[in-house]
């Protein structure tokens, strides 16, 4: 049955997958609940990569630029993480509503 | 070799000392100057240090003067030994040295003083040619022609340089000298002279030794009297650099020394004249001195230009450029016998035949140029160059018609007057005229003998009526000056010079005196104020007496001690100018006038000379109020005038076989002691025998009335027979006219003055209407346009300007509610703005 997998089913699981990630960004207030979210964006976009590499003539460089993903999202999450430390020293809460110091 | 004769390595050897002894006295006063300059700032104002250096200096500069005078005088025996033949010169006696004809290949080294001369070294080292031809070079300076073609026979001038400034081709430029018996004698009396004076004017300007010198006759705008520091230092480093001005002047070996020397004696009698400079008058006249000796300089340069352009040197000696010998100035023109060649030409141009003069070598032969013509001056320019040369002697030593700046100078100090009136600045113009004197043609001669004559006559007639005790000596000293330049120009060039010492010496006697009576009367200068004040000033009143007959030139006739007659040193000089002038009236008949009014004015010059002493020393107190505050000046005034005084009397001694006479003779340029000729004026000078034999003549005529002029000032004003008051009365309007100094002043003022002023209040007229009006409306219609310009830039360019910026703004202040700071809604905005995008994206590019 699992022969029947196609590139679709592929590029539906990681458009679920951003959706969910967006959604994620969207209504959660706490900051590692969006952090969260950014992880599930961007490993939508990573199942898209790797199926782009087995379906199309893409070959490795899919997998590859995901593994760059992957790193990246590794890196982006300390940074995220010591922000969102300090966001807390500053506010004594992590929910981003409360910090609207760069509104116009 | 016989005793009358000296080689050449003696010659070289004086040459040497004196070209040494000269220097020093010449460059010390300078150095003098450096130190005085600054010494108001070193010292206190009190320090009298800046007068005894000064007086240091001219001490040393007279010492050293005098030392080469007596060198000079004792080796050559007075100018009577020539300097020896070389071996390889035949046929020639050494009495005839003078005809000077060289063998070929062998070089005059008339500058033998010059072995070691720069321009040699320099031959030596960097030219290719004479370093091989230097062996015969070198002989040349030993075995060569040492005959001074210029001087007669006697011991040749030593000339040469101290340093080359530089050198324009052919043309070298530089400090050279130039030594004969008239630079000795003149740098003695110049030293002698202003040593005296420095020393008198140590006392004279003592009251400047003050911090705080209030000029009770200059007046600040509110009406109270200048106060300044005391300026005694400056003083004397101005007398200091005056000094050595003119000493630089006399020894200057080329016409362009000549004229740097020149001004820097016009820059310092400017500074002194103008000493009190906060007095109007004082400078004014300083202004006036400077400005009517440019008048005469102008007329100088146009001379240099034309000797520089025609002759191509400046110096008035034999010289070497490059290492070849070139002809000075007095050989290019006068040649070994003192004539002129001319010759015929025709002008290119006009086609007619002018007259030009052949320009001579060294050896007398006629100079070539590069094709082999002729080198040549046309007559009238050397007639241009001689007057213009002598323009500059008019303005400098007060001639006609530039006399009347030299009244005016008496506004300095009077030590400046008696040092400018006797042995610098106007000494300078006569010495000039001397030294110049074979550039001259008869025609300019001539001209310069009616200068001297107008000028002597003038100076005497506004002398008589002048009350300032000064402005009569002033007066005087242009009358004086004029006999000198008469004599030049009627060929007595010795008389001349003979006239310019002994003057010298008597005038700053006498000028000297005048300082001691002003000090004595305190600061009082009119003599109708003074009278009898010979008992209250003595020495001063008797040494004054001495250069008053000295000037008027009397002598005791008849009595003789020890072959020798009973006269002062102005009887000597004045009696040999009015005896030349007798012999050029009976060789030139035209010209009677030559001799009539200097032997008229011979007695007018005696009449006001006693009157001055008469009016100032002798009778009763006129102001007794004045006479009880008058006192005898302190030694260091009396005792240069005691010096003065033996000089006055007894430099002339033994009139024309005394060693002064003698001793200027030596230097009289050649064929004058036998009478020149003019080739195309006719005019011929007196030779010397022609003089002597006129001599006793002439000094009887002049001391007949020499002695009238003084008996009737006694009778006016020493005995009082004759109210002068009444004779004043009778010619009133004669008076008037000489009191106005024959209205010169006036005169010039309409013909100069008063032009200008028109002329300028034209100019001012043109200035105001034509081109104020012009750039006035330019201004206007710049504003107006600028006005417009201003109107499109606010409105139009601002306004498009500030369109765009507000669109900006009101933009950027719509959008700013977007900025929520909201994190969760700026995702919101991404996420919607995707998808909006894809919509579009689908809809406007459906698959």
């Amino acid at each position: 049955m699992f022969s029947d997998i196609q590139l679709t089913n592929y590029l539906l699981v990681g458009a679920f997958l951003f959706v969910c990630g967006v959604v994620c960004m969207t209504t959660k207030r706490n900051g590692i609940g969006i952090l969260m979210g950014v992880e599930l964006v961007l490993n939508g976009a990573n199942i898209n990569f790797i199926a782009f590499s087995r379906y199309t003539p893409l070959g490795l460089d899919g997998q590859i630029f995901s593994l760059f993903v992957i790193v990246l999202a590794a890196a982006e999450a300390a940074v995220a993480l010591a922000i969102a430390l300090n966001f807390y020293n500053n506010h004594l809460s992590i929910d981003v509503d409360r910090g609207d110091e760069l509104q116009g | 070799m016989s005793s009358e004769t000296l080689t050449i390595e003696e010659f070289q050897e004086i040459g040497k000392a004196l070209r040494f002894l000269l220097m020093v006295a010449w460059l010390l006063p300078l150095a003098g100057f450096a130190v005085e300059i600054f010494a108001g700032y070193w010292g206190h104002r009190r320090s009298k240090m800046a007068s005894f250096l000064a007086v240091g200096c001219i001490f040393i500069g007279f010492a050293c003067s005098l030392g080469a005078l007596i060198h000079w005088g004792t080796l050559t025996r007075w100018g009577h030994k020539t300097v020896a033949e070389s071996q390889h010169h035949e046929g020639k006696s050494e009495g005839e040295g003078q005809t000077g004809i060289l063998d070929a290949g062998k070089l005059p080294v008339e500058f033998v003083a010059l072995a070691d001369k720069p321009t040699a070294h320099k031959d030596a080292d960097n030219d290719d040619h004479h370093t091989t031809s230097g062996g015969g070079h070198k002989d040349a300076h030993h075995e060569g022609e040492h005959h001074d073609d210029h001087h007669g026979p006697g011991t040749p001038a030593f000339s040469g340089g101290f340093y080359l400034l530089g050198s324009f081709g052919d043309i070298e430029i530089g400090l050279d000298y130039y030594i004969d018996s008239l630079t000795l004698i003149m740098f003695t009396m110049v030293t002698l002279i202003a040593t005296c004076i420095h020393i008198f004017a140590i006392g004279y300007m003592s009251d400047e030794l003050v911090e705080d010198y209030v000029d009770h006759h200059a007046h600040t705008s509110d009406g109270k009297h200048v106060h300044r520091p005391g300026r005694f230092y400056r003083f004397f480093a101005f007398m200091s650099l005056f000094c050595f001005s003119m000493l630089g002047l006399v020894l200057a070996g080329n016409i362009f020394q000549v004229f740097v020397f020149w001004e820097l004696v016009g820059i310092c009698s400017y500074l002194l004249i103008g000493f009190y400079t906060e007095r109007k008058s004082a400078s004014t006249a300083a202004n006036k001195a400077f400005i009517m000796n440019r008048v005469g300089d102008f007329g100088f340069l146009i001379g240099l230009m034309v000797i520089v352009t025609y002759l191509g040197t400046f110096r008035f000696a034999d010289h070497e450029v490059n290492g070849a010998a070139q002809p000075g100035l007095f050989t290019m023109i006068r040649g070994a016998d003192g004539h002129i060649d001319l010759d015929q030409t025709v002008d290119v141009e006009t086609g007619n035949d002018v007259n030009v003069v052949l320009l001579k070598g060294v050896d007398g032969e006629t100079l070539t140029n590069a094709n082999g013509k002729n080198r040549t001056i046309p007559y009238w320019l050397l007639i241009v160059a001689g007057l213009g040369v002598f323009g500059g002697c008019v303005g400098k030593s007060a001639q006609f018609p530039l006399q009347t700046w030299l009244p005016d100078a008496m506004e300095g100090p009077t030590p400046v007057s008696a040092l400018v009136h006797s042995a610098t600045m106007v000494a300078a113009g006569v010495y000039l005229a001397g030294r110049f004197f074979p550039m001259f043609t008869t025609e300019v001669l001539l001209t310069i003998a009616y200068i001297g004559c107008i000028t002597l006559f003038v100076a005497a007639t506004i002398a008589v009526v002048a009350t300032d005790i000064k402005r009569v000596l002033a007066y005087s000293t242009i009358s004086q000056l004029g006999y000198m330049m008469l004599a030049i120009g009627i060929g007595g060039w010795g008389a001349g010079l003979f006239h310019l010492v002994t003057h010298a010496f008597f005038k700053s006697l006498m000028f000297l005196a005048s300082g001691s009576v002003i000090i004595g009367c305190h600061h009082e200068q009119e003599m109708p104020r003074m009278g009898g004040l010979w008992r209250k000033m003595p020495i001063t009143a008797f040494t004054m007496l001495v250069g008053v007959i000295a000037i008027s030139g009397l002598a005791i006739p008849g009595i003789s001690i020890f072959g020798e007659k009973i006269a002062f040193s102005g009887y000597h000089s004045k009696d040999e100018i009015v005896a030349t002038a007798l012999a050029f009236m009976q060789m030139n008949e035209q010209h009677f006038l030559l001799f009539l009014v200097p032997l008229i004015t011979a007695g007018i010059t005696a009449f006001y000379m006693f009157r001055l002493w008469f009016y100032t020393f002798a009778g009763e107190p006129r102001d007794a109020e004045l006479h009880s505050h008058v006192h005898e000046t302190p030694w260091v005034m009396t005792t240069p005038l005691i010096i003065l005084a033996v000089f006055a009397a007894g430099c002339a001694i033994g009139g024309t076989h005394g060693p002064l006479w003698l001793g200027l003779l030596n230097s009289e340029p050649i064929g004058l002691a036998t009478g020149l000729t003019g080739q195309l004026s006719g005019i011929a000078t007196p030779s010397h025998d022609a003089v002597h034999a006129v001599h006793s003549t002439a000094g009887m005529y002049a001391l007949i009335v020499a002695a009238t002029g003084a008996f009737v000032a006694y009778l006016l004003y020493g005995a009082g027979v004759i109210d002068p008051g009444d004779i004043k009365q009778q010619f009133v309007s004669l008076h008037t006219f000489l009191v106005e100094k024959w209205r010169f002043d006036e005169l010039y003022d309409a013909m100069f003055v008063r032009p200008v002023h028109i002329v300028a209040s034209w100019c001012v007229g043109v200035d105001r209407y034509v081109f104020d009006g012009l750039i006035h409306r330019t201004a206007r219609t710049t504003i107006d346009v600028s006005r417009w310009d201003r109107k499109f830039d606010e409105g139009i360019i601002d306004g498009l300007v500030n369109l765009v910026g507000n669109a900006v703004f009101s933009a950027g202040r719509s959008l700013r509610v977007v900025q929520t700071g909201s994190l969760r809604q700026y995702i919101m905005f991404i996420a919607v703005g995707v998808l909006v995008l894809f919509v579009l994206l689908f809809a406007v590019f459906p698959s």
